[in-house]
């Protein structure tokens, strides 16, 4: 099958789905002849016209909030905040007014929107454009939160989200946007609250999500060499996320690692371990629950701080044989 | 307005020195010896240094991700810039902030912000804590163009008007927020007309004039220490260089940049200079060659110091 990139696949469904839907429209800052900070929505202005791919001013908190405006009044926006941690500017759009809008209205509101936003450190850019704030949304009722690790499922899963009905957190992340892998040319659907294992094995389940998917299969190619078989899950989307997928890999494996790039304290992995030991699968632990998560510190600048501040594939390699072998 | 000869003098070397050390990190940049990215300033040395220069040296700046100048301006340790910058455990900040997050609390360059507008709000608390302090200091607040536009401007100007705190709101408008042209982000001419609705004075200023923005700048700086409130300059210049390491200059057409170098606001100073039989040529070259071996030498400091150590990497989270 072709192959492209995680942008290009970003990119592609855009493109797909703006000609299919003319309702759809894209909203964000550099995001026309600039093609947006990393690029993704490159050459869609010439292809669209300016009414469709709308650059704005630097108005974060007015990007969500119009595109939220025009959602439940029959568009369906795609908002681009050109790193993650500009949520915060808009947050109170995001948590107070588009999260609640439909129950609080009696589940009456439709609210089809998304908004895609790159996480993650690893470019040097530091404190205030490295953070992966995921967990935050995740906490929200009303939001789904959804993080694609490849090509294939940035496609699959943005198709979903822009035909979804509920407002999306579609996060992305700057160092995947250069990896490339096989991608159907036609349009398809992953559906929102599917885990994919990524690479079946017996002796241990990694969980990961986005950046750390890629980082456990490189690790997983390591551990392979010395006989261990891990299973890699990717929830793929955090909320709603595939409980029965993770019960039973860890049913099969007896034991688990969760991997994230946030922060490890109060990260989406600490609810998956609760999860897990709440349920069925507990049992069948012969291990514990280990979690690899970000340093609880800021992302430094220095190359050699940023890398230590969150997992690497060595981390995974050694917190993996640290387990098999007790 | 009449200066003093070493004044103008100072002024000179800093701008030389904003130029040449912004050429340098954009070499080194190339050479790919540097992480991350950057946003140079190359063009807009006069509204760093003509604003700083009106302030006395315990008054405080807040600057922007576009910082450098501001930096320098504010009289900082080149080396120490230059050591952050190559994220070195020397550098301003320990090798933890780089290019973008430059500090120096002591010297009341109280740092640069990644967030666009954010340093706004801050400046706001920074003359509230003057007024209640009773120092008499003031705070340049530097913001692009680009942040005039996020809600935290508009609530910070009312309140430093409200409170009539020694804020100098100073915006570099260098025509663009990235690819976003100021024409088409604003619908009015002049952003310093956004004071009128707070209820202060905003003032247009040409900010390739060194002594104009100098001139503007100290008038504000006057009125907040009389406790008269705070002041809007809207300094129109222009930036050379791309926005940043991704940018391909699509937005913008190749006349225009060229247009603009020709108002060099270096060059612009110097003739000024010689004209008025304030220094003569050789002096200026004396000043300019001082400046790039500051420079220089800056480098070396940076390649010669340690880096973080990595024992230490939660050094500064808390106090
Ligand atoms: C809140 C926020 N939104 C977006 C960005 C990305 N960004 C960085 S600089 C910039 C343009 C800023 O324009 P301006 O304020 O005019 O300053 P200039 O870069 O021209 O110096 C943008 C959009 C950011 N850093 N912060």
């Amino acid at each position: 099958m072709r192959k492209i990139t995680y942008a290009e696949a970003i990119r592609e469904a855009l493109r797909q789905e703006m000609k299919r839907d003319e309702n759809i429209f894209l909203i964000g800052e550099d995001i026309g002849i600039y093609g947006g900070a990393f690029g993704v929505t490159y050459g869609l202005i010439n292809e669209f016209g300016e009414e469709r791919v709308r650059d704005t001013p630097i108005s974060e908190l007015a990007i969500v909030g119009t595109s939220l405006g025009a959602a439940i009044t029959g568009m369906r926006p795609i908002a681009e905040i050109m790193f993650m941690d500009f949520t915060t500017l808009a947050m109170e759009q995001i948590v107070n007014q588009a999260a609640k809008m439909k129950y609080m209205f009696g589940g009456k509101a439709k609210i089809p929107m998304v908004i895609r936003t790159p996480a993650g450190s690893g470019t040097g850019a530091a404190a205030q454009h490295s953070q992966s704030l995921e967990a935050w949304f995740t906490h929200v009722p009303g939001l789904k939160v959804v993080m694609p690790s490849t090509p294939y499922d940035a496609k699959g899963l943005l198709i979903s989200s822009i035909r979804d009905d509920n407002p999306i957190i579609f996060i992305e992340h700057k160092l995947l946007y250069k990896i490339s892998g096989e991608v159907p040319e036609e349009e398809y659907e992953i559906p929102l609250g599917v885990a994919d294992i990524k690479r079946e094995g017996e002796d241990l389940t990694i969980i990961a999500t986005s950046i750390m998917v890629q980082r456990a299969i490189s690790a997983s190619k390591e551990l392979k060499k010395e006989g261990i078989s891990v299973e890699i899950l990717d929830p793929r989307t955090l909320k709603p996320y595939d409980k029965k997928t993770i019960i039973e890999s860890i049913k099969k494996t007896g034991k688990v690692i969760i991997v994230h790039e946030a922060c490890k304290t109060s990260g989406f992995g600490a609810e998956i371990a609760a999860m897990i030991s709440e349920s069925e699968s507990f049992d069948y632990l012969d291990a514990p629950i280990r979690r690899l998560g970000g340093l609880d510190i800021p992302i430094p600048y220095n190359r050699n701080l940023e890398k230590h501040a969150v997992p690497q594939i060595e981390d995974i390699i050694n917190a993996t044989k640290e387990l098999i072998y007790g | 307005m009449k200066l003093a000869r070493e004044k103008l003098m100072d002024m000179l070397s800093k701008m030389y020195k904003i130029r040449f050390f912004e050429e340098k990190v954009d070499y080194l940049f190339s050479l790919g010896l540097v992480h991350g990215t950057m946003h140079l300033s190359i063009g807009q040395e006069a509204v760093a240094v003509g604003a700083v220069s009106a302030l006395k040296s315990d008054d405080y700046i807040l600057s922007t991700h576009r910082g450098h100048g501001h930096c320098i301006a504010k009289g900082a340790d080149i080396n120490l810039m230059m050591a952050e910058f190559l994220g070195k455990e020397t550098g301003y900040c320990r090798g933890r902030g780089g290019s973008m997050h430059i500090a120096d609390i002591e010297s009341g360059n109280l740092g640069a912000t990644g967030v666009v507008g954010g340093g706004i709000p801050i400046s706001t608390g920074v003359g509230l804590s003057i007024k209640m302090r009773k120092t008499g200091q003031v705070i340049l607040c530097f913001f692009g163009d680009g942040a005039a536009n996020l809600g935290a401007f508009h609530e910070s100007l009312n309140l430093a008007a409200i409170w009539k705190l020694p804020v100098i709101f100073l915006c570099e408008n260098n025509m663009y927020g990235m690819s976003m042209s100021v024409k088409k982000a604003i619908a009015i001419k002049d952003i310093a007309k956004r004071a009128d609705s707070y209820g202060f004075p905003g003032k247009v200023v040409d900010g390739n004039d060194v002594l104009a923005v100098y001139e503007f700048v100290l008038k504000a700086v006057k009125r907040a220490r009389k406790g008269e409130g705070p002041s809007l300059i809207e300094c129109k210049t222009y930036r050379w260089k791309g926005h940043s390491k991704s940018d391909q200059n699509l937005y913008r057409s190749k006349e225009e940049i060229r247009s603009w170098k020709k108002k060099c606001p270096i060059k612009r100073f110097k003739k000024r200079l010689i004209s008025e039989n304030i220094l003569k040529e050789e002096e200026i070259k004396m000043i300019e060659n001082e400046a790039k071996e500051v420079i220089e030498k800056a480098v070396d400091f940076a390649n010669n110091s340690p880096e973080p150590s990595v024992d230490e990497i939660f050094e500064g989270v808390y106090s």
